[in-house]
């Protein structure tokens, strides 16, 4: 449970002449992956430390399942929501199991308790926990000491969880296993997540929700493929790459390029796969077109005949065709 | 002969009261260490949660560096406490204290800002932060004020004697002016005790610090030099 509404939400760093976060209007909706997407210093991380009143707004409130976190005691706030900062911050006298367990500990709960629940953690992040619960932060490198802050912050299993460029330091290959990773802890326990990313493939791959950042204002909020088909603006559309059909189309699903169904030879594939992936399907089994389903019943096709159609139909335009459904 | 058993005869003679004026320097030098402490590491904790307060205890604290002890013990006098111990205690205090705050402020100040946010953003009240994570951080750092603290005070603790205190300060006061006609044996029981204690102090603080630095950041847990950046910013600390 746990459902966040930004309502107007400014702020103002005292003896600075611009809002860092000017009037953000923002939902997100429980149990969903939300990313915020901006250059530095367009405002990420300031909209997020308000959510646990790291910092309180200069106008506006911040509602978590409909009460203002103002009516909150921050201290308890906080403990309630797992947050991985930018910089890491590992208590470097503590092992790497003691960190993990710092909430669950000032929570009170029983040391013994929570050891278990540290081994899977440790696990869940890729660090075996047998080599590394007893070490210190500084024998680990950025990537390890990134992971154990996840870690850290999932300790009280908290219904929502704020990452500040929590990938930021890893390797591509342990980014994209981390970012499954999430996208699979994120689809079985429905965690409300508000994650911040400069990174626009990872922004298009893990979000439900993309949030543009520009100048501490949100300039389009939606889902990656509404984003990519509609964006609102030049800016946008630049950022996210939607002139590029090959970037629009792995992140666009078949749903927005259904046709009736007629003759198809292949599939059934479920409605959310994407274009590109049905595509290469198409090619490799040379099927005309393959059946597309929703939660097991078939509900129409794609075709390469279509997809071509689509592609073609304006060459050299910046923003792409916009497909029957989008 | 004769200084050895001129010295055994004077510290076996009940007229001499050693064991009285080793105790009563003893309790002088215990009473301002621990005081230098109680007062200064909760004042270092205080100061640095403000800049400006920080700067301004730092400074002050230098100041008072620069100033004589002697004058710390010659103004006491002029208070009303008068002579005697207490104003020796208190002088020793004043002299204690500035190596203890510096190192408590320049600890706290030198943690890597991303540790304490990150206590703060797990949901920490100001005191478990303290508690829990910036005081272990710095306890190396405040052990090296303590350490060069309290050897100040056992080296200075003798001139207390000149304001009435006693002490091993007295034989050494005393037996100066009495060198050419009795022989050293008055000094060299006062000074050796004091150089004995002075090294004591050095070493078994040394020890003691050790032995309080979380393991963690055993490694780094060198002297550091009063009023310079923490001991274990470089490397204990984590840079982001
Ligand atoms: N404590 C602060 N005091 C003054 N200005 C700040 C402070 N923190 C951030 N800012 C400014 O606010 C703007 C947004 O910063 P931030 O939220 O950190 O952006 P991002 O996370 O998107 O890089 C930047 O211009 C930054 O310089
Ligand atoms: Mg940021």
């Amino acid at each position: 449970m746990a459902k966040i509404e930004f309502v107007h939400v400014t702020k103002q760093y005292p003896g600075t002449t611009r809002a860092a976060v000017d009037d953000v209007s923002l939902t997100v909706a429980e149990g969903t992956l939300c990313m915020l997407l901006g250059t530095s210093g367009s405002g990420k991380t300031t909209l997020l430390r308000m959510i646990n009143r790291l910092i309180d707004p200069s106008a506006g409130q911040i509602l978590i399942d409909g009460k203002p976190t103002t009516e909150q005691d921050p201290i308890a706030l906080r403990r309630s929501i797992g947050y991985v900062i930018q910089q890491i911050g590992l208590f470097p006298h503590l092992t790497i199991a003691e960190n993990v367990r710092v909430v669950p500990n000032i929570l009170g709960q029983p040391k013994d308790a929570t050891a278990a629940r540290v081994d899977a953690l440790l696990n869940l992040v890729g660090l075996d926990p047998a080599e590394y619960r007893n070490r210190f932060p500084r024998q680990l490198s950025g990537g390890q000491q990134q992971r154990v802050g996840l870690a850290r912050a999932l300790a009280a299993d908290p219904d929502l969880l704020l990452m500040d460029e929590p990938f930021g330091a890893l390797d591509a290959i342990t980014r994209e296993r981390m970012q499954d990773e999430l996208r699979r802890i994120q689809r079985d326990v429905h965690k409300t997540i508000v994650f911040v990313t400069h990174d626009v493939q990872e922004a298009l791959k893990l979000g439900d929700q993309i949030a543009v950042m520009s100048d501490g204002q949100l300039v389009q909020a939606g889902p990656p493929a509404e984003l990519l088909l509609h964006p609102a603006d030049d800016f946008v559309a630049r950022l996210l790459g939607a002139d590029n059909p090959l970037s629009l189309y792995e992140h666009v699903s078949v749903a927005t390029l259904l046709e009736p169904l007629a003759g198809a030879t292949g599939g059934p594939i479920d409605a959310a796969t994407p274009v590109l992936q049905a595509l290469l399907t198409l090619v490799q089994t040379s099927a005309a077109a393959l059946a597309v389903s929703r939660d097991g019943t078939v509900v129409g096709q794609v075709s390469l005949d279509g997809i071509q159609r689509r592609l073609r139909a304006a060459p050299g335009q910046k923003t792409p065709p916009l497909p029957i459904n989008a | 002969m004769n200084t050895i058993s001129a010295i055994q005869q004077f510290i076996q003679n009940p007229y001499n009261d050693y064991g009285g004026h080793m105790q009563t320097f003893l309790i002088i030098c215990l009473l301002a260490i621990v005081w230098s402490v109680v007062i200064a590491v909760p004042l270092g904790v205080l100061a640095a949660q403000n800049r400006r307060i920080a700067f301004l205890a730092t400074n002050i604290s230098g100041l008072g560096r620069a100033i004589p002890t002697i004058a710390f013990f010659g103004f006491a006098t002029t208070t009303a406490l008068g002579i005697g111990i207490k104003p020796a205690v208190i002088a020793l205090i004043v002299l204690g204290i500035p190596p203890i705050l510096l190192n408590t402020i320049a600890g706290l100040q030198g943690i890597d800002p991303a540790v304490t946010d990150a206590a703060r953003g797990m949901g920490m009240t100001p005191v478990q932060a303290l508690l829990r994570v910036q005081l272990p951080l710095v306890v190396p750092v405040v052990a090296a004020g303590v350490r060069t603290s309290a050897v100040q005070i056992v080296a200075t603790a003798p001139l207390a004697a000149i304001i009435g205190a006693g002490g091993l300060g007295d034989y050494i006061l005393g037996g100066i002016g009495l060198v050419s006609l009795i022989g050293p044996a008055e000094v060299l029981v006062g000074v050796i005790p004091v150089i004995a204690l002075a090294l004591l102090t050095e070493y078994g603080l040394a020890a003691l610090q050790r032995a309080l630095t979380p393991v963690a950041l055993r490694q780094s847990a060198q002297r550091a030099p009063v009023g310079a950046a923490s001991a274990q910013n470089g490397k204990g600390v984590m840079a982001a």
